[in-house]
């Protein structure tokens, strides 16, 4: 298991090929990456992604923990920025290794939503127009609770 | 206690972090607290459903007790991934 809470960027490629490197027992690999997106009519200059150092190595922590208690993983990647970042810069990648795909899809959706609502990141959108926080979405609390 | 602020409580407040000295026995009492100091506190605590907070960096409820507690965060819904 590894957990990197980092400002510079990752090489995806490189990740995910020392991710899945040597495991004869894991059938399945599955990698999400989030990327910044840009904002149709108001494009982005750039985000800035604020977090609480500490906390938020030990909730990413927590959360892999309870993806491999709760689905037979064998392993689990958790990489997140902060700083300021681009659109089109990679924020974000989980990946989850399973015997089997159903486990591993399942495990990085369910790391995804707690990502989203449960680790203290806050994003702030910076326009030619200003700067906005990122309101949290009733839909992501939503998709927090199918897993409870 | 060291109270640390982030995102726009940060902002509202004017500083990521201070040190405070309280007797405050709950998050609530500690909120009642800094409310009292001064209009920029008043305005980051006026709706504390807009509000999180952690107690010893663990996500918690606003009647979560303080004692023995060393730092208190607040802050606004996570926007991670």
């Amino acid at each position: 298991m590894r957990i990197s809470v980092q400002e510079a960027p990752f090489d995806l490629g490189r990740e995910a090929a020392d991710f899945a490197a040597g495991r004869a027992d894991m059938g399945a690999i599955v990698t999400f990456t989030g990327v910044v997106r840009d904002l149709p009519g108001d494009p982005l200059e750039v985000m800035e992604i604020e977090h609480y150092p500490g906390m938020t190595e030990a909730a990413l922590t927590e959360m892999a923990q309870q993806a491999v208690a709760r689905f037979s993983l064998g392993d689990v990647l958790v990489i997140h920025r902060f700083g300021a970042l681009k659109p089109g810069e990679m924020i974000m990648m989980v990946a989850t290794a399973a015997p089997h795909r159903k486990d591993a899809f399942a495990a990085a959706e369910f790391l995804m939503d707690y990502l989203k609502s449960r680790a203290p990141f806050w994003k702030r959108e910076v326009t030619a127009q200003g700067s906005d926080w990122v309101a949290a979405k009733d839909e992501d609390e939503v998709a927090l609770d199918r897993w409870s | 206690m060291n109270v640390l602020y982030f995102a726009w409580v940060r902002e509202r407040i004017g500083v990521p972090r201070e040190q405070v000295e309280t007797t405050a026995r709950t998050v609530n009492d500690l909120v009642v607290e800094l409310r009292a100091r001064e209009e920029r506190y008043a305005a980051a605590f006026e709706d504390l459903s807009a509000l999180r907070v952690a107690v010893d960096q663990t996500l918690a409820e606003f009647d979560a007790p303080l004692d023995g507690v060393r730092e208190v965060a607040f802050f606004p819904p996570m926007t991670g991934g």
